[in-house]
């Protein structure tokens, strides 16, 4: 039978707005059972919170499925938590010790202000996206499907870049708050199709450039984003997005 | 007001050409002068503010999401259908069209049916040219599955991904028209009223979920493309912020809602580990290609399943439905779970479970197609569930998971109300009692990048539309009301949360609005529902104020809305005396206990009109009967 009465120590990220001061605030639980979710086990806390007339805390989240990307917490230090390709709405509390004190909190980056508690702000993402994350095709307009033939082995790769998510995990991840992977997936899923060529240069420059507007850093290496990653996204994103960016500057 | 479906007359086949050729258009210098609101940003939305946009109208898109790319349409898994016929295996638009009338149990129209099936084709076009990542096979061109309710394989996926996959791609024509300026987006807003003046939709009031701001925003037409009322039930396959809402509140200006009962409940979701659970996690019915269901032979068999014999096992589907055998549809799959473990023959700590077992398929396929084809849907149960499914077979249990039912649109997808149309799960157009795999995918982007823009240009071309400000009394008195309504929750400051009231709401819901229903289970389901609300109203505590952001506020909101169509679905349900689709009632059943329908009496689409009177909620229903020209009515049968 699985355990449910485990008990735990939170300390969890308070901050009124994006203007205030926040601070960390200590919770008490008990009787969390280990096949509860990580936001099941907050859920619960609020419930309480509210019960009791207190404030309950804040925090995104949305399918709970690990697919849409709301979900965005850090969690003793790692975002989304101690599990491998993991988002934290799938992050279970059987992966904690009886007892054990945990550390909640948002993403921090400049490019991601904090709305409240441990909500934050990513429209960054959008704008990035905005500014080249696309292959124009107006609706009706497209040729038939299998007119264009794609080399399985690119399909495959350009899906396994395309599964990002949009959760903003890289950035808390890095110590540049670089938005690099995001970006160099969404480029390297493009390029690496026929119907994304025509567009690549001057979508690669135009996302790079809008990446650094937002006040995201530069990256330098790091690799922490790919630790982070909850679908998994290899560096080998951010190689591809300065080779179609050196190539774009390169060749006019 | 009036039912008139607006169907062309003519052949099936000539129908959708026949209205192209007959609409208004508007000319290409005169559709910036139009402001249309797109309120959701899922396959619907997402395709029709994208298209509308290139067009050149002018778009106002609102998202409750903090981005448009989080729209629940992201979690859909198995793929999309098209007649597409790649595999040369008999596919034509009759068969796809004729397939989804007859999953549909006869209850949705023939010719929007026959519209979506022959607009299918033209979506694979638009998703792959958007560079949507489908599975390809190794000469490069596009790989097909087969999925439920169909004898053919015209299923494009993108591993267990296509929802999200086929979303990100409107989502990026979406975000290309933000750049090229013709799309004003607000996310982190959610809609709260529709505005009808003069007897149009000509806006919405939205609260800003950040700031708390209400705010009224004024349109030649409206667009909701909201989804579905899953989450009535409180657990289901949706997201945790999926609502009726919007809808619901259009409703409650005069939009009909129709056939509110028909709810598809899913068979293949993780099972409910335990009351703390928040929601249910689907595995994608294309699981069932390769997966065998099956629960012991015996009651109570507390076995490793890995330790009962094949000669002790019940492969239920494939004894009672020997030519579809795990593929019947998910109405069938579903009731046929819930007879096994209300026998007693359930499985797992909860005996609300039954296996679905990949052992056959590992040793004929290798584990590594398995992997191919399901791997991401394999870790997510693992994760889950702490059980490895390559080593011991899923446990599966049916969940809510997409509602049919929703507000009533005519052919051009516009409401009773002029000026709203309605697209995506969020009308009740084409599903009938049942949605067939891999079809809401197909319908979301249909009813987006290839009918509205043509039906929507028709409306606004042939209407005289005067100038609204958005001072005039009807946006005043929505605004006023929008605001009353959040003071009044804030206000109530009882001791009950609202978890606690969509939980009991939800356990209503499943046990007597269900898998099964009969008479006397709905007449208590309404009573309990209408108790239920008062008791809402008295007891309530929503914390923290309006002005800022407050998720308990949102919620309490949509369970209030819900707590009201909760008791309409029950009703629905109850006068509805047959059998059709998923809606199945105990008193009408073949012999074979399958779904028994009165044709006679109930081939129509029930439509209600809301009607408030002193605080009570009242109905009037009014019928569109659905006409059968080209198809002859069957009793479903997938022996």
């Amino acid at each position: 039978m699985s355990n449910d009465n485990m008990q735990f120590d939170l300390k969890i990220w308070k901050q009124e707005d994006g203007d205030s001061q926040g601070a960390f605030q200590e919770y008490h639980m008990e009787g969390v059972s280990e096949d509860m979710s990580f936001l099941e086990m907050l859920d619960l806390l609020n419930e309480k919170l509210i019960k009791n007339g207190d404030e309950p805390v804040e925090f995104d989240y949305d399918c709970r499925e690990g697919i849409c990307g709301a979900c965005s917490l850090v969690v003793n230090g790692i975002a989304h938590g101690p599990k491998e390709e993991t988002p934290v709405c799938e992050l279970y509390m059987r992966e904690f010790e009886d007892g054990q004190e945990i550390v909640i909190e948002p993403w921090r980056a400049a490019a991601f202000p904090v709305i409240k508690d441990l909500v934050v702000d990513r429209s960054a993402f959008d704008r990035i996206m905005a500014a080249g994350g696309y292959i124009s095709t107006k609706t009706g307009s497209a040729p038939e499907a299998n007119t264009i033939a794609v080399d399985k082995e690119d399909a495959d790769k350009a899906f396994d870049y395309a599964t990002c998510i949009g959760c903003g995990a890289c950035v808390a991840a890095c110590p540049n708050s670089s938005a690099s992977l995001f970006t160099g997936a969404k480029i390297s899923h493009l390029s690496l199709l026929p119907q994304g060529k025509h567009e690549r240069k001057e979508r690669a420059v135009r996302m790079v450039e809008q990446m650094e507007k937002e006040g995201f850093g530069d990256c330098s290496n790091h690799a922490e984003c790919e630790a982070v990653c909850p679908v998994g996204i290899s560096i080998s994103a951010i190689a591809r997005m300065r080779k179609e960016y050196m190539r774009a500057v390169t060749e006019s | 007001m009036s039912l008139a479906s607006n169907v062309p007359e003519g052949d099936l086949k000539e129908k959708w050409t026949k209205r192209l050729n007959d609409i208004n258009l508007v000319a290409p210098n005169n559709k910036r002068l139009y402001n249309v609101i797109v309120v959701g940003t899922g396959l619907a939305g997402a395709s029709a503010a994208a298209s509308l946009a290139e067009l050149g109208y002018n778009v106002q898109s609102f998202c409750i999401q903090d981005s448009a790319r989080r729209a629940h349409s992201i979690a859909a898994q198995g793929g999309i259908n098209a007649a597409k016929n790649y595999p040369n295996d008999g596919d034509t638009i009759w068969r796809l069209f004729y397939d989804t009338i007859k999953g549909g149990d006869y209850r949705s129209r023939e010719s929007n049916v026959y519209r979506l099936a022959e607009i299918s084709n033209e979506i694979i076009d638009q998703a792959v040219a958007q560079g949507v990542p489908f599975a390809r096979e190794y000469g490069g061109l596009l790989a097909n599955r087969s999925f439920g309710g169909a004898q053919v394989s015209r299923t494009f996926y993108a591993r267990g991904q296509t929802g999200q996959q086929l979303l990100l791609g409107a989502y990026q024509a979406f975000m290309k028209e933000i750049d090229s300026g013709k799309i004003d987006y607000y996310p982190r807003h959610e809609m709260l009223d529709l505005v009808v003046h003069n007897g149009k939709a000509r806006g919405i009031v939205t609260r800003d979920l950040v700031s708390g701001e209400i705010r009224r925003h004024t349109a030649d037409a409206v667009l909701l493309c909201t989804g579905g009322y899953g989450n009535a039930y409180y657990l289901s396959t949706n997201a945790k912020n999926s609502n009726v809402t919007a809808a619901w509140r259009c409703h409650k200006r005069g939009a009909y809602f129709a056939n509110p009962c028909y709810v598809q409940i899913h068979p293949t979701c993780i099972p409910q580990s335990g009351d703390y659970q928040s929601k249910l996690t689907l595995m994608s019915e294309s699981l069932r290609n390769d997966g065998r269901v099956w629960v012991p032979k015996d009651k109570n068999d507390e076995r490793h399943p890995n330790d009962i014999p094949e000669e002790e096992r019940d492969y239920y589907l494939e004894r009672k439905y020997p030519s579809f055998g795990n593929l019947v549809p998910r109405d069938v799959a579903s009731r046929n779970a819930k007879y096994v473990t209300d026998e007693g023959r359930g499985v797992g700590e909860t005996g609300k479970a039954v296996y679905l077992d990949f052992a056959d398929a590992i040793e004929r396929r290798g584990r590594d197609y398995i992997e191919e084809k399901y791997g991401n849907l394999f870790e997510m149960y693992h994760k889950i569930t702490d059980e490895n499914p390559y080593e011991r077979p899923m446990r599966i249990f049916p969940a809510v998971h997409y509602t049919m039912g929703g507000l009533w649109v005519d052919y051009n997808l516009m409401s009773n109300i002029p000026g709203l149309f309605v697209l995506g799960e969020a009308n009740f157009s084409d599903h009938g009692g049942n949605r067939l795999g891999a079809s809401a995918l197909m319908q979301g982007l249909a009813d987006g990048y290839f009918v509205i823009p043509y039906t929507l240009g028709d409306y606004l071309g042939g209407e005289d539309l005067d100038q609204v400000e958005g001072n005039e009394e009807a946006f005043e008195e929505a605004e006023n009301y929008a605001q009353e309504h959040i003071d009044k929750l804030l206000n109530v400051e009882g001791d009950k949360t609202v978890v606690e009231f969509h939980q009991e709401l939800g356990k209503i819901m499943w046990d007597k609005v269900g898998i099964s229903r009969d008479e006397e289970g709905l007449k208590e389901a309404i009573k309990e529902i209408q108790e239920l609300r008062d008791e809402f109203w008295e007891r309530v505590r929503v914390p923290g104020e309006s002005a800022n952001y407050n998720k308990y506020l949102e919620f309490a909101g949509r369970v209030a809305d819900f707590l009201e169509l909760g008791e309409l679905m029950a009703k629905d349900a109850l006068h509805r005396e047959e059998s059709a689709g998923c809606h199945f009632r105990e008193e009408y059943q073949t012999e074979e206990g399958e779904a028994l329908r009165n044709d006679e009496e109930f081939s129509y689409v029930a439509a209600f009109e809301y009607q408030g009177l002193n605080g009570e909620i009242q109905h009037e229903l009014h019928k569109e009967n659905l006409e059968f020209e080209f198809v002859e009515l069957k009793q479903r049968s997938y022996k």
